[in-house]
Parts: structure tokens; C-alpha cells; sequence
């Protein structure tokens, strides 16, 4: 039993801070908002020198084997630096699918470029009828020939206006179940019938439409197995879910001393903020919060990396974590008063994205009611 | 970070799972549903007070159960903490009272720290063995949470002190053999720096105790204190040093306190009870607010687990836990108005059925915590000076000017 980290995760925990702190300011991550493409390719290809980019495949892949436990605390970093840009899609979304649901071909082939930062991925599940789960799959994929022609629309799809592929989840057969017949297929973002437009979100994150029109994809683009894709997407939603926390927890420790520290600095009626009982408490339920997060998301990251089941402690982080960031950042707001309000200070970044983090791969209803079918509700 | 040693069950060694059957055999023996039945009743029993609990526990203390994780010398089992988890998840899947009390939580570690050696041989086998049984002698009618401004006064008196005055809300002090007191032995210096800690012989003459009746059907006690004598070798550590030892000791009974109700039994409880209950036609268990509600209290109930074994790995680090102890006091306490009051509003009407009436849903356990956790958010220090400490110590932010 240890809440420490191990030495190896705290070399990796202070590598990427100090590296985040250099080059990845707060001033960079409000140009990616307005930026086009929402990324900067330089601090992409750093990270793909530190190894970030294969960390969780195996080396057999071209990664680096490290565990889901050591993502998780990298994960933690990027969102306490508000770090902009494909990692999420490419790395966790789709790299994990292919890993999850990929031929033994598609993941050697597949992996390795993700490691070494040669390709940009999106995983397009999501609809207009805005749900993670197998009977919101509706977009249809038809058989035709050498082909399957996919019609239709995905909606609220990272980064997939500058994606190179696109994994588009798709249902290729009515079953009973609604988990049959959903297949995944690797497309080129650049196919014809493809027409892709950012959203204006929030946190400016650059999720966005894709409309399929009559889109010609070749069988052997697809993804795993033919009708059997949401096993591995399941798998690969509860994973990505979970990374979503731990980017969470980063962003809520970033807040937590942001805010501890200015109502140390901060004088009013002739002393210091952070001197009045009611901050005390805005603190200490703060501090309350982002303990809860952290220990739930790092025990189900620990059962991830052990092997041993999750799925609930894994819905039970989110479900929590979705409602506490927001009140911690609401608090951080508080206690900053109007500098806070600002657009230029860091506050708004944080409040913003955790709105997108808490509503992205299942708010604290979605999740609470995973978690209620877990205790055999 | 690794979790292993809180998957029960699990990941026992071949000793500790020998040990975890021999536990269970015992349980099974002397643990029966009728034993646990009445020491289930006894909760609002007030002047009978509790003697099946209380013979439960000294038969844990007889195998030295309390404290497994204490040196032999001192009455203990000098084994790993992983033994008293074991013992602590056995009771607690069986709905039991974890045995022991104060005196193995609180004033034994205090002892273990800051007595000496002679104290020690004298006062930790004893309450190792469940002999010893300790109330807390803090409150007054003037010092509650602002415990430094207690006025009780003990005058050194040749190989004695001689000691005045009044404690308040000593839960247990009737049924306790002993009081773990603290009192004024110096009055020019700082308040803080005046206080010294005793055990007090609770048949001591001059010692008178009245029962006071809360609002839980619980008894608490006044205590009083004419001219009472209590031999030099009683008192804990240096005089006037008390206050240091004090939050230390408060850090203790907080840990004590965050997991003194096992609210994750409850919340089971109260999930058989939807999945079995029908209203207006459909069982309970389909009505969306009912599924949010109980996933939220077992998420919460996750979250009292992990901060109650945060302290504990503190305290088996050699570190004593003052923030940890704080989050866990302020969270898990909180946690039980919380499942007491979802609970409530599951029952419906039947909520308002008190344990012992006809028709009474889950043995009006949800009923009784509803009225006994009110006290449980300002007893062992208020959450508004919790929440004041667990800032200022936490994150370092600047303590309020005093007036």
C-alpha cells in the first residue's frame, strides 16, 4: 500500500512538468485556441523525442511498455498545463482502439507511427444524438463490393480537421443487440464525400462535425474484425475515460495552488484573503475534492495496470470527478474574484475546460448510473 | 502509487489468510446472529448501558484482536498491520462494532509515544486486554472546540495532584473504568502552555458522574471533580506539555471518528431494500433518483475507504496524521448525515419508524443515524476549525489574527 509514486513515476511526473513549464506556457495555450490548426507541430515533436507519444504500447509496437498507472500520471501534467493539441485523439482515443481491436498487421503497422509521431488520429463514435453507448451507433456503413460506403454524421469529434485518419465507428448490421454489428474503419481523412468543420466550443478544443457522404472505404481498411467492434471500443471508452480523469485531477491541483497562493498574497481589510475562515473553507473543500479525484482515479488506474477488474471503480472516478473539478474551479473563481473573470488569466482556461472534460465520455448522471447497474440495481 | 493491501481478501499471504480463517472461526463462535442482534439493540439502551458489546470486545482483547499491530511486551500480537485489517474487514462485513474504543485508539498511542516505560508495563496490556476502558475527559461547559480555554485545575500535591472542576459530554464515562483527563496544572502562561494529560481511576473519591440523554437515545455524562486525588505517576508526558500531546490525540480520535459508522453497510442495506421494496407498482430500485442516489453514496463511501486508509498509512509510516486525520474526520462524518438523509428520503414514510417500532424497515438503522449523526460534525473538533486547519496546515495559508 503506497499513496506515494514510485521513483519512476516521479522522474516522469518532474520530466514532464519542467518540460510543460518551458514549452508549453500559458501564453501558447490561449494562441492554440485561436489557432487554425490548435497545435503547435514543434512541441509535438518534442514530445514524440521524450517517447510520450508510445509510452502505453508495448515495445513490440514501437512504444515503450510503460503502464497505465505512468500514462495516468502523465496524463496528470498535460491537463495541469492546459497542454493544447492531437494527444488525446491520436494516443488514447484511437491508439488504444487499435491496440484494443486491432490485427496483429494493424497494430505494428498502426502503433508505430503513432509512437513516432508520423500520423495524426481521430476516433469518430459520437453523434448528433450525443451518447457513448452502442445503440447511439446509427450511422450506417453498406456492403458494396470491395467496399463500404458510409453515410452520415459524427459530431463532437477531436481534432478531426486536422486528423491525417479517421477511425469511424459505424453500424454494419441491425442485431438483436445493439453491440452487434458495429464495425470501425480507418479512413483517409482526405476521402472524398468527407466534409469536416471545427466547432466553436467552450474551451476552444477543437472538437468538430464530420459528414459522410456516400464515402467509399476499402474493406481491408477495416479496423479488427468485421461486426465486432464494440468489445474493443468498450474497452477502449473505459480507458480513455479514466485518462480523462487524470488529466482532470492535473487541472484541479493546478487550481487548488493557483488559488492557495493568491489568497496568501492577496490583502484585504488589512490582511491577507487567505486569513478568513470562509477561505479556509473554500480551501479545505477544494483540497477535499481534488484528494477524492485523485485517489479514486489512481486506484482505478492501479486495477488497470494489475489487470484486475474496473469498470466500476473506473465509472465511479468519473462520475465524481465530472462534478468536483467544476466546483473547484467554480471556488477558484470565487476566491479570485474579478482578476479571474479576466480572459487573460489562467482561471477562465481551467473553468472552461472543465465543463468540456465533465460533459466528454459521460457527465457525473451517465456514469453514477454505471456505476448503479454495478451495484445491481 | 499501489492499492494491494486494501483488495480484500485478495492479496493475503499464506499466514495472514490462515489468520483471517482463524478470525472467522472465532467470529462464527462467538459472533452469532444472536449476539450480534443484541449488541445491535443495545445502541439505544441508556441506562442498561451495553454489556454484550462490551463482553465482545474483551474477548477480542483476550487474543489481543484490539491491537494485533502493538508489541507483545504491551500486549499486542507484534504483527503487521495487515492483521488488524483483517480483523477490522471480518467485524465490518458482519455489521459489527469494531471492538476496543478510546483507549486502543487514542490514549493508547498517546502512551505509546510519551509515557514512560513504567507507564507503559502498567496501562497498555491492560488496555490491549479490553481492562482498561477509557472515556474522554475534554469539554467543559465553557471549552468545547476552543478545548485550550479549559478551566478544570489540578494543584500539585505532594506525590499527588489534587483536582477541581467540571467535564462535560464524557461519553461512556459511566461504564469506563478509567478518564483520560485534561486539566490546568499551571495558570500563569499561555493558555496552551498549562495543560497536562491524566488517567484518572474513575472510582476515584470526589469522582461523581450524571447522565445527560441526547438526542440519539444515547447517554453522555457530566463529570465531576471535588478534591480529587490522582497519584503523580498517572499523569502522561511533561507537565504543561499537554496541549502538544492533545493534537495528537485529537488527530487520533479524529481517525477514530471519520470511520466510527459504517455507513458502506448502510448503503448496502438500503441497495437490498430498493431492489426488494415495491412503490406505486415498480421496485424502487427502477426509479432513476433512486439509482443516482445510492451510486453517488457508494461513490462517496469509496472515497471514505481510501481517505481512512491514507491516515492509516501515515500512522504505519510513523507519521501522525494531522491534515489526513482532519480530511478524513470532515469527509466521512459529513458522509454520514449525507447517507442518513438519502436514506430518509428512499424510506419515505416509513423512515420516521423508530428500531424498536412495528413496522420498522432495515432495524430503524437508517432512522437512528439519522438523529445520532447530528453530532458527529462538531464533536472531536467542529468542521468549521477542521476546515480552518486542514487549509492552514494543508496549503500553509495564514491563520486567523486572534481577537
Amino acid at each position: 500500500m503506497d499513496f506515494d509514486l514510485n521513483e519512476e513515476q516521479e522522474m516522469l511526473k518532474t520530466t514532464a512538468r519542467d518540460f510543460l513549464n518551458k514549452e508549453c506556457p500559458k501564453s501558447l495555450v490561449r494562441e492554440m485556441v485561436n489557432d487554425e490548426r490548435g497545435y503547435p507541430p514543434e512541441l509535438w515533436r518534442k514530445m514524440v523525442e521524450l517517447g510520450w507519444l508510445g509510452l502505453i504500447f508495448p515495445e513490440k509496437y514501437g512504444g515503450l511498455g510503460g503502464s497505465f498507472l505512468n500514462l495516468a500520471v502523465l496524463l496528470e501534467e498535460m491537463g495541469r498545463a492546459c497542454l493544447p493539441g492531437p494527444f488525446f485523439s491520436t494516443v488514447i482515443l484511437s491508439g488504444l482502439f487499435i491496440l484494443n481491436g486491432g490485427t496483429e498487421q494493424q497494430k505494428t503497422e498502426l502503433l508505430t507511427k503513432v509512437a513516432n509521431g508520423e500520423v495524426i488520429f481521430t476516433l469518430a463514435l459520437t453523434e448528433p444524438n450525443a451518447s457513448y453507448d452502442a445503440t447511439s451507433v446509427e450511422v450506417e456503413a453498406t456492403d458494396d463490393d470491395d467496399n463500404y460506403i458510409i453515410s452520415g454524421t459524427k459530431l463532437f469529434i477531436p481534432d478531426a480537421h486536422m486528423a491525417d485518419n479517421i477511425i469511424c465507428v459505424a453500424r454494419t448490421k441491425k442485431g438483436k443487440a445493439p453491440e452487434d454489428g458495429i464495425t470501425a474503419f480507418l479512413l483517409d481523412s482526405k476521402s472524398p464525400g468527407i466534409s469536416r468543420t471545427v466547432l466553436k466550443t467552450i474551451a476552444g478544443d477543437k472538437l468538430c462535425e464530420i459528414i459522410f457522404d456516400k464515402v467509399r472505404v476499402l474493406k481491408k481498411n477495416i479496423v479488427g474484425e468485421l461486426d465486432q467492434a464494440w468489445a474493443p471500443l468498450e474497452k477502449t471508452l473505459q480507458q480513455a475515460t479514466l485518462a480523462k480523469c487524470a488529466e482532470m485531477v492535473g487541472g484541479a491541483q493546478q487550481v487548488l495552488e493557483m488559488s492557495a497562493d493568491y489568497a496568501k498574497e492577496r490583502m484585504v481589510f488589512g490582511r491577507p484573503l487567505g486569513s478568513f475562515p470562509v477561505i479556509h473553507h473554500y480551501i479545505a473543500n477544494i483540497m477535499m475534492d481534488v484528494d477524492g479525484c485523485r485517489f479514486l482515479t489512481y486506484e482505478a488506474a492501479w486495477k488497470l495496470s494489475e489487470g484486475l477488474p474496473c469498470a466500476m471503480e473506473i465509472a465511479m472516478a468519473k462520475a465524481w470527478t465530472s462534478d468536483a473539478y467544476r466546483r473547484v474551479t467554480a471556488l477558484g473563481q470565487q476566491i479570485f474574484g474579478g482578476v479571474g473573470f479576466i480572459e487573460d488569466h489562467d482561471m477562465p482556461l481551467y473553468f472552461k475546460r472543465a465543463k468540456a472534460a465533465e460533459v466528454t465520455l459521460g457527465d457525473g448522471n451517465f456514469h453514477r448510473e454505471l456505476v448503479a447497474r454495478q451495484l445491481g440495481l | 502509487m499501489d492499492f494491494k493491501e486494501y483488495s480484500v481478501g485478495e492479496k493475503d499471504t499464506a499466514e495472514e489468510a490462515e489468520f483471517r480463517r482463524e478470525v472467522c472461526d472465532f467470529l462464527d463462535k462467538n459472533l452469532t446472529p444472536d449476539v450480534l442482534e443484541k449488541i445491535l439493540q443495545e445502541r439505544d439502551q441508556y441506562y442498561e448501558g451495553r454489556p454484550h458489546a462490551r463482553e465482545f470486545g474483551r474477548k477480542l482483547g483476550a487474543k489481543g484482536w484490539l491491537v494485533p499491530h502493538w508489541p507483545e511486551e504491551y500486549g499486542g500480537l507484534g504483527r503487521s498491520p495487515a492483521y488488524r485489517r483483517i480483523i477490522i474487514e471480518e467485524l465490518s462485513s458482519r455489521g459489527a462494532p469494531m471492538g476496543g474504543g478510546i483507549g486502543t485508539s487514542i490514549v493508547g498511542p498517546v502512551i505509546m509515544l510519551h509515557g514512560t516505560e513504567e507507564q507503559k508495563r502498567e496501562f497498555l496490556p491492560k488496555i490491549a486486554r479490553g481492562e482498561i476502558e477509557m472515556s474522554l475527559g475534554y469539554s467543559e461547559p465553557n471549552a468545547g472546540t476552543d478545548l485550550a480555554s479549559l478551566e478544570m485545575r489540578a494543584i500539585s500535591d505532594g506525590d499527588d495532584y489534587v483536582i477541581n472542576g467540571q467535564k462535560i459530554y464524557s461519553s461512556g464515562a459511566h461504564e469506563a473504568t478509567h478518564h483520560w483527563l485534561a486539566a490546568r496544572t499551571s495558570v500563569d502562561v499561555p493558555r496552551h502552555r498549562g495543560i497536562s494529560l491524566f488517567v484518572v481511576d474513575l472510582t476515584s473519591p470526589g469522582v461523581t458522574i450524571r447522565p445527560l440523554l441526547t438526542m440519539a437515545g444515547e447517554r453522555t455524562n457530566e463529570v465531576f471533580y471535588d478534591d480529587v486525588r490522582v497519584p503523580r505517576k498517572n499523569r502522561i508526558g511533561e507537565e504543561n506539555q499537554g496541549w502538544s500531546y492533545l493534537r495528537e490525540a485529537l488527530g487520533f480520535e479524529r481517525m477514530a471518528l471519520s470511520g466510527m459508522v459504517n455507513v458502506r453497510r448502510i448503503v448496502d442495506e438500503l441497495i437490498q431494500y430498493a431492489k426488494e421494496t415495491e412503490h406505486n407498482g415498480k421496485p424502487l430500485a427502477e426509479d432513476p433518483i433512486v439509482r443516482q442516489s445510492l451510486a453517488q453514496l457508494a461513490i462517496e463511501s469509496n472515497i471514505r475507504r481510501l481517505f481512512g486508509h491514507r491516515t492509516s498509512w501515515l500512522m504505519n509510516k510513523g507519521i501522525v496524521p494531522d491534515v489526513a486525520a482532519a480530511i478524513a474526520k470532515v469527509w466521512g462524518n459529513e458522509l454520514d448525515q449525507r447517507v442518513a438523509n438519502a436514506g430518509m428520503q428512499i424510506l419515505g414514510l416509513y423512515s420516521q419508524l423508530e428500531p424498536d417500532s412495528k413496522w420498522v424497515p432495515l432495524r430503524g438503522s437508517v432512522e437512528h443515524l439519522y438523529r445520532f449523526a447530528v453530532h458527529l460534525t462538531y464533536g472531536g473538533g467542529s468542521h468549521e476549525l477542521m476546515r480552518s486547519l486542514i487549509a492552514t496546515r494543508g496549503m500553509d495559508l495564514p491563520r486567523e489574527p486572534r481577537m
